[in-house]
C-alpha cells in the first residue's frame, strides 16, 4: 500500500506543469537547500571551539543545553510559516478500499522525513562527534543525539496541531505568535525558567537513558492527537466539505472614481477581502510594518546605511511582493472566462497596479514614525516606496506571465497550503537584493545622498515609462495566454 | 456568422479535431453531439480562443478569432464551472460581467428579473457566495450570466447537464426564444440526444473529431441519431 502512496506522490510532483516549468526554480531551491545544510553542517563543527573560545570557563556541553529552549521555539515558529502538513490529494482516495487509517498514517509518516527535521543534526552530528573526542562520556552523548531526535519529532507534531488550530482563525499566526512570545516572557522575566528546565530536562535524560519513555510518551500523544484531529477531518462533511458562509457586502462605490479599472479594482478588493488565503496576508502586513523595530533600535545597524534600504524596500513593499507574486494566480480558477470576455490585459494588470501603489504609499505613511531613530530612514524608506512603485511593481507583474500554478481559492482552509512556503520568499529576494546592492555601491563609494538619489531617479525612471513598460507586460501576457489557461486548468 | 476554415487540432501526434468547412448562418441554433472525447469542448475551445489551432482558424462574424479579439463584445459563453468567480454572490457576477459588457447596473436588474423564474427563488438574494451553491445552481447563474449584453452568438457547453427537469424545460424554453427572431446564433453540446433535436434547428455529429453527420432538424432526426449512436453499441 506505501508503494502505491509513494508512487501516487512521485507521478503529482513530477507530472504537473509547476515542475516541468520551473525546472529553473527547483533547481535553484535544491541548491538553497544544500547552502542552508553546508552552513548549518560548518556551524555544527564550529560550535565546541566557539563556545570554548567566547566562554573558557564553561563547559560548552552545558551551554548548548541552555540555549535550547531559544532553539525550540525559533524552530517552532519558522516551522509554522514554512512547513506544511503533507495532505494528498485525499479526496479521490476515500471512496477507494483503503482504510482510512492507513491514509492518515501515511501522511503522518511521510511528514516525519520532512527536510526540517533533518536540519537540526547537521549540527547535532558533527557537534556530538567533537564532545566525544573531547573526552565525553559516548553514552551520555547517544542518549543526548537520541533525545533531540524525539524532541525534533515532537516539534513536528506540535506544529500540525498549531497549524490546524490557526487555520480556524482569520489571524492564522496570532496563536502561534501568542503562544510563542508567552513562553519567552515567562521566560525572559524568570517567573517560569523554561531555559532551566529543558536544560535540566535533557540533561537528566542523557544521563539516564531510561527517561527517554517520557519523551517519547509525550511523542506518542501528539502522534495520537494528530492522528484523531486529521481522521476527524478526513470526511466530505467537515475538512472537505465546504460550509456556507453569510455575504458580507459592501458597494464599493469609491472604486468609481478609478474609471475603467473600476470593475477589477472592485473584484480584486473582495477577492482579498473573502478569502481566508488573502485575508491572513493582509493581516501579516502589521509584521511588515513592525519589522523595522528589530533593527532601528539596535545600536549595532547603526551605522549600516545599506540596511536601511533592505528594511526600506521590506516594508513598503511588503503587501506587494506577497500579493504581487501570485498575479494572474489569484484569478487562476477563473482565467478561462476572463480570456473569453471583451477586456483588455492593460485594464486588469492596471487594477493590480493601483493596488499595489496604493499599499506602498500606505506602508510608507505607516512607517515614517520611524524618523523617531533619524532622519535617514524616512528618507531611505521614501526613496525605497519610490522605487517600489517604479520598479518593483512592474518586476513583479512581469513575472507574473511566467506564473503557472493555480490558486484554489475554494479550496477549505484547513487543506489550503497551495502557493505558500518557503519558495514564496525566494522569489522576493531579487526584488530585495538588487536595490540593497545599489544603495550599497553608492552609498560606499560615493555618499548616502547620491545613493537615496540614485533610487529616486530610478523609481520615477519606472514611474514616466510606466505606460511603455505596461505595454511590454501585456504583451508577453498575451503571447503566453494559452499557456497560462492549459496550467491554470491543472489541479496540481 | 461562423465559418472554420482548414481547422484542426493537434496535440504532439494525435489530431483531435479536424472540421475543414464548417459554416454556421446567423440565427440558427446549432447543436453538437458526440461520445466523450468526440472534440466539442476543444471546438468550442478554439472558438474563444483559449485554445490554439493548429492549422486554419475559424472567423467569427468575418473576425478571425485567433488573430483579432473584436469578436469578444458580441460573444458569450459557459463552459463550466470554471467560468465563475467562487467569491462573488450571484448579483455581483451578474454587475461584473454587466461591467465588462458595458451595461449599467439597470440593464442588468432588468435582465435577471425576466428569469426569476428560472432561478426558482434559490439564487437572488441569498447572500450566498457562488462557491457555496450547488452545481446545478452554478449552471443556472453561468448560463444567465451568458446571457448579459445581448450578445449575438451564445456558446453553451452542456448547459443540460446537472439540471432538474423543471430547469431543463425553461432553459429550453429559453433558447427557443432566442433564436426564434434569428438574431442570435446559439452553439450547444449535449450528451441529450433528446434536448437536442427539441431546440437545435441543426445537429452535427462529431466523431473522433471528424464531423460524420450533419442533419437539419425534422421529425425523424432523434431517430436518426438514435440508430446512429446504437450502431456503435453493436459493433
Amino acid at each position: 500500500m506505501i508503494k502505491e502512496f509513494i508512487s501516487l506522490e512521485w507521478k503529482q510532483h513530477f507530472r504537473s506543469s509547476y515542475w516541468q516549468k520551473n525546472l529553473a526554480l527547483n533547481i535553484f531551491l535544491m541548491f538553497f537547500a544544500l547552502w542552508i545544510s553546508l552552513s548549518f553542517l560548518g556551524l555544527g563543527v564550529g560550535l565546541y571551539p566557539l563556545l570554548k573560545n567566547l566562554y573558557p570557563e564553561q563547559d560548552p556541553f552545558i551551554l548548548v543545553n541552555g540555549y535550547l529552549f531559544y532553539w525550540l521555539i525559533g524552530d517552532l515558529m519558522l516551522r509554522f510559516f514554512l512547513q506544511k502538513l503533507p495532505v494528498m490529494s485525499v479526496k479521490p482516495l476515500l471512496i477507494l478500499p483503503i482504510k482510512r487509517n492507513v491514509i492518515i498514517h501515511y501522511v503522518l509518516g511521510k511528514s516525519s522525513l520532512s527536510f526540517f527535521n533533518f536540519l537540526p543534526f547537521f549540527i547535532i552530528i558533527p557537534f556530538s562527534v567533537i564532545l566525544v573526542n573531547n573526552g565525553y562520556n559516548v553514552s551520555t552523548v547517544l542518549s543526548w543525539d537520541l533525545t533531540l531526535l524525539v524532541t525534533v519529532w515532537m516539534l513536528n507534531f506540535v506544529n500540525f496541531i498549531i497549524e490546524n488550530l490557526s487555520a480556524k482563525t482569520t489571524a492564522s499566526f496570532l496563536p502561534i505568535a501568542s503562544l510563542v512570545g508567552a513562553l519567552y516572557l515567562l521566560n525572559s522575566f524568570n517567573i517560569i525558567s523554561f531555559t532551566d528546565i529543558i536544560s535540566q530536562g535533557i540533561l537528566h535524560i542523557s544521563n539516564h537513558l531510561a527517561l527517554i519513555i517520557m519523551p517519547l510518551l509525550i511523542l506518542s500523544i501528539l502522534y495520537y492527537c494528530n492522528f484523531r484531529i486529521l481522521k476527524n477531518n478526513l470526511f466530505l462533511d467537515s475538512t472537505l466539505k465546504s460550509k456556507v458562509q453569510e455575504v458580507n457586502a459592501s458597494s464599493l462605490e469609491w472604486t468609481k472614481r478609478f474609471g475603467d479599472i473600476a470593475p477589477f479594482l472592485q473584484l480584486d478588493l473582495k477577492l482579498i477581502w473573502r478569502n481566508k488565503r488573502t485575508k491572513s496576508m493582509v493581516m501579516l502586513l502589521v509584521f511588515g510594518v513592525l519589522y523595522g523595530l528589530i533593527f532601528y533600535p539596535n545600536p549595532a545597524y547603526k551605522d549600516l546605511e545599506y540596511f536601511y534600504s533592505f528594511i526600506g524596500v521590506f516594508s513598503t513593499g511588503f503587501f506587494l511582493i506577497n500579493f504581487g507574486q501570485f498575479i494572474p494566480a489569484w484569478d487562476s480558477s477563473y482565467y478561462k472566462m476572463l480570456m473569453s470576455q471583451n477586456i483588455k490585459y492593460t485594464q486588469y494588470l492596471k487594477s493590480k497596479h493601483t493596488l499595489m501603489v496604493i499599499s506602498v504609499v500606505v506602508l510608507f505613511l505607516l512607517t515614517s514614525p520611524y524618523v523617531y531613530f533619524g532622519w535617514k530612514i524616512l528618507l531611505v524608506n521614501f526613496a525605497c516606496a519610490i522605487y517600489n512603485i517604479g520598479v518593483n511593481t512592474h518586476i513583479i507583474m512581469y513575472g507574473g506571465a511566467f506564473n503557472r500554478k493555480k490558486i484554489n481559492l475554494d479550496k477549505r482552509a484547513a487543506f489550503n497550503y497551495q502557493g505558500t512556503g518557503a519558495v514564496q520568499w525566494l522569489i522576493g529576494i531579487p526584488l530585495m537584493a538588487f536595490p540593497m546592492l545599489i544603495f550599497g555601491f553608492t552609498n560606499w563609494f560615493i555618499n548616502f545622498e547620491v545613493a537615496v538619489a540614485v533610487l529616486i531617479v530610478l523609481g520615477v525612471l519606472g514611474i514616466v515609462l510606466h505606460e511603455k513598460l505596461m505595454h511590454i507586460i501585456s504583451h508577453k501576457y498575451k503571447s503566453y495566454k494559452y499557456k497560462m489557461i492549459s496550467a491554470f486548468s491543472q489541479e496540481h | 456568422m461562423i465559418t472554420t476554415n482548414n481547422l484542426s487540432k493537434r496535440y504532439h501526434t494525435t489530431q483531435v479535431l479536424t472540421i475543414e468547412n464548417l459554416s454556421i448562418p446567423k440565427g440558427q441554433s446549432f447543436g453538437l453531439v458526440g461520445n466523450n472525447g468526440a472534440g466539442k469542448t476543444t471546438f468550442f475551445s478554439l472558438l474563444l480562443d483559449l485554445i490554439k489551432p493548429s492549422t486554419g482558424g475559424i472567423t467569427n462574424n468575418t473576425i478571425l478569432v485567433h488573430k483579432s479579439e473584436a469578436w469578444k463584445p458580441f460573444t458569450s459563453s459557459f463552459i463550466d464551472e470554471n467560468f465563475l468567480i467562487g467569491y462573488l454572490t450571484a448579483e455581483e457576477y451578474f454587475y461584473f460581467i454587466g461591467d465588462l459588457r458595458k451595461q449599467n447596473k439597470a440593464d442588468i436588474d432588468d435582465l435577471i428579473n425576466t428569469f426569476k423564474d428560472f432561478f426558482n427563488d434559490e439564487i437572488l438574494g441569498k447572500k450566498k457566495y457562488l462557491r457555496d451553491l450547488s452545481k446545478g445552481n452554478q449552471k443556472k447563474v453561468g448560463i444567465v450570466a451568458a446571457l448579459i449584453g445581448n450578445p449575438k452568438v451564445i456558446i453553451l457547453d452542456e448547459p443540460f447537464a446537472n439540471l432538474d427537469p423543471t430547469t431543463q424545460i425553461r432553459l429550453k424554453q429559453i433558447i427557443k426564444t432566442l433564436t426564434k427572431q434569428q438574431d442570435t446564433t446559439v452553439l450547444i453540446s449535449s450528451h441529450d440526444l433528446t434536448h437536442v433535436t427539441d431546440v437545435c434547428e441543426r445537429i452535427v455529429v462529431l466523431e473522433k473529431g471528424n464531423i460524420v453527420k450533419d442533419l437539419i432538424t425534422n421529425a425523424e432526426t432523434l431517430k436518426d441519431l438514435e440508430n446512429h449512436f446504437s450502431k456503435q453499441v453493436i459493433i
